[in-house]
């Protein structure tokens, strides 16, 4: 029995991830591979070129998820994208890691039109600034709200 | 003519839940359009931070109040990924059984929401009937009508009740006739198809670039479904077809949604054939490593549900971050309405299928 969860000539993790490796070897760091999964950890530089590359060259069409994480010990915030591939029934998880204290990066909303509301939430819960992105305002919280509320210094239960 | 912008919520019959349409309409076209949610955020991440894990599984439930199975089971499979845990063979057919139930449950009240807005009473009436047959399966199951609680975190919380398999052989037996009649209602309706027909064109390219998924996605061509194309639970293990349409409207959209619901009768009827006496349950860790990440998605009624978890080293998630389907195709809604007539908002937006639990978190 084939394989189920591939589609006919389609690439799987494993051949993807070589594919990266070779293209980007210094600023992507792929973490693990199985057929229909790709883990990376990719510096904010390298995010833009991968993400066109991985959607011009490697079928990767849809934006799952965008979301964002407040690790306030260790002084950094992460930014946590899943993009799949429907030709290649692939899921990359890309990493990308911040500095607490200047969380900004480049948005992949010119690219998939689907991160665009993923990276306005991001932004309005923890204020990490997505540069080049059309319209970065306030989407669950009421507008002028000056607080990032899903930080972890942000006190939950307080008034604001 | 002037343009001008109108409200079309958070109060409106359209809207099915609490979100405002603002759009610009020039005479009766729309010219442009911009949903706006949060009316309903109640910060459902920040609070699972602060919860057991086990607590967390009734919240799941309340994210959705039209398809809660889908989205504890969802937590509860990002859980078991987490954690390494393996799910016993029969509580898999299970959760097959009741996240295809709870399908049909969901796209039935859609329907009938839909009846409403297109003004068909009848539409309401009848799905609305047959939904209630499926709660009571589900209130034999677990007691409870809509927000079951039933999945967890290494299996399900009980086993099936006595003539299980019978009562719901008898409810898919007529609800397969019934479903028949719904589409005589809707397919043989000149009305229902001037105006489902034709509106809310959204091309595969702009679907897929546009982060729409499920049947809305489906209804515009695409033929993906995470069921087949990334299986969990026994979705592997039976023969069924994804429905998938052509013409990209809103009637394409409705199309896709009727067959799932006859696709969801075949899918049960199979595991129940098929399901083994065996355990239900097994024991999961009570804590989760820090800083170690899971996640899962799963085919939601509406679309792509994605759940992604870290561990914080104690029994508390250090964060858990939700993928609302319909978060992200009402942020399609634009591209969907832009060019029609503003009187052809509710049977766009009614094709979509909305849900405002999910969307706001």
């Amino acid at each position: 029995m084939e394989r189920i969860g591939l589609a006919p000539g389609g690439k799987t993790g494993e051949v993807l991830a070589q594919d990266i490796a070779q293209k980007f070897p210094q600023l992507v760091t792929i973490t693990k591979a199985t057929h229909n999964r790709l883990y990376a950890k990719v510096d904010k530089a390298a995010l833009v070129p991968l993400c066109s590359y991985m959607k011009d060259n490697l079928d990767f069409e849809h934006v799952t998820c965008v979301g964002g994480v407040d690790w306030l010990e260790e002084k950094k915030m992460q930014v946590v994208y899943h993009i799949t591939s429907y030709a290649n029934k692939v899921t990359a998880e890309l990493v990308v890691d911040l500095p607490r204290d200047q969380p900004e990066v480049d948005s992949i909303t010119p690219l998939w039109g689907g991160a665009n509301w993923h990276e306005r939430e991001t932004w309005d819960m923890f204020g990490i600034v997505f540069v080049g992105h059309p319209k970065l305002e306030r989407l669950l919280n009421p507008a002028g709200t000056e607080v990032f509320p899903f930080r972890k210094d942000f006190v939950s239960g307080r008034r604001v | 003519m002037a343009e001008m912008w109108l409200n079309m919520g958070p109060q409106h019959p359209m809207t099915h839940g609490l979100w405002n349409l603002r759009v610009k309409v020039d005479g009766e076209t729309m010219t442009e359009a911009e949903p706006v949610i949060g009316y309903l955020h109640r910060g459902w991440e920040k609070i699972t931070e602060n919860r057991k894990f086990t607590q967390i599984i009734p919240m799941a439930d309340r994210l959705c109040y039209g398809a809660s199975m889908s989205w504890s089971h969802l937590y509860c499979l990002t859980m078991e990924n987490l954690m390494e845990v393996e799910v016993p063979e029969r509580a898999k057919w299970i959760r097959t059984i009741v996240l295809e139930a709870q399908r049909i449950g969901s796209h039935l009240m859609w329907l009938a929401a839909l009846g409403t807005d297109l003004g068909s009473y009848t539409v309401f009436l009848y799905p609305v009937r047959e939904r209630e047959l499926f709660l009571d399966l589900m209130q034999n199951l677990c007691g409870a009508r809509m927000t079951y609680n039933y999945p967890r975190i290494g299996g399900v919380r009980n086993d099936v009740p006595a003539n299980f398999e019978r009562d719901f052989t008898r409810v898919l037996n007529h609800f397969e006739k019934r479903l028949t009649d719904y589409e005589a209602l809707c397919d043989q309706s000149t009305i229902f198809r001037m105006r489902m027909e034709d509106v809310g064109y959204l091309s595969a390219e702009k679907a897929k670039n546009l982060g729409v998924t499920g049947p809305n996605l489906r209804g515009s061509g695409v033929d993906y479904d995470v069921r087949r194309d990334d299986p969990y639970e026994m979705y592997d293990q039976v023969d069924w077809k994804v429905c998938v349409e052509k013409t990209c409207d809103a009637y394409a959209r409705y199309r896709v949604k009727m067959d799932e619901m006859r696709e969801s009768c075949n899918i049960i009827r199979q595991c129940i054939k098929r399901m083994k006496p065996g355990a239900i349950r097994v024991k999961p860790p009570r804590t989760a490593p820090k800083g170690k990440t899971g996640w899962a998605h799963v085919e939601d009624p509406r679309g792509e549900g994605f759940m992604y978890v870290i561990g914080n080293g104690d029994d508390r998630p250090y964060r858990l971050k939700v993928r609302s389907p319909i978060f992200v195709t009402v942020s399609a809604a634009p591209e969907m309405l832009v060019g029609y007539k503003i009187a052809d908002v509710p049977a766009i937006m009614g094709s979509v299928d909305m849900c405002l639990g999910e969307t706001d978190r």
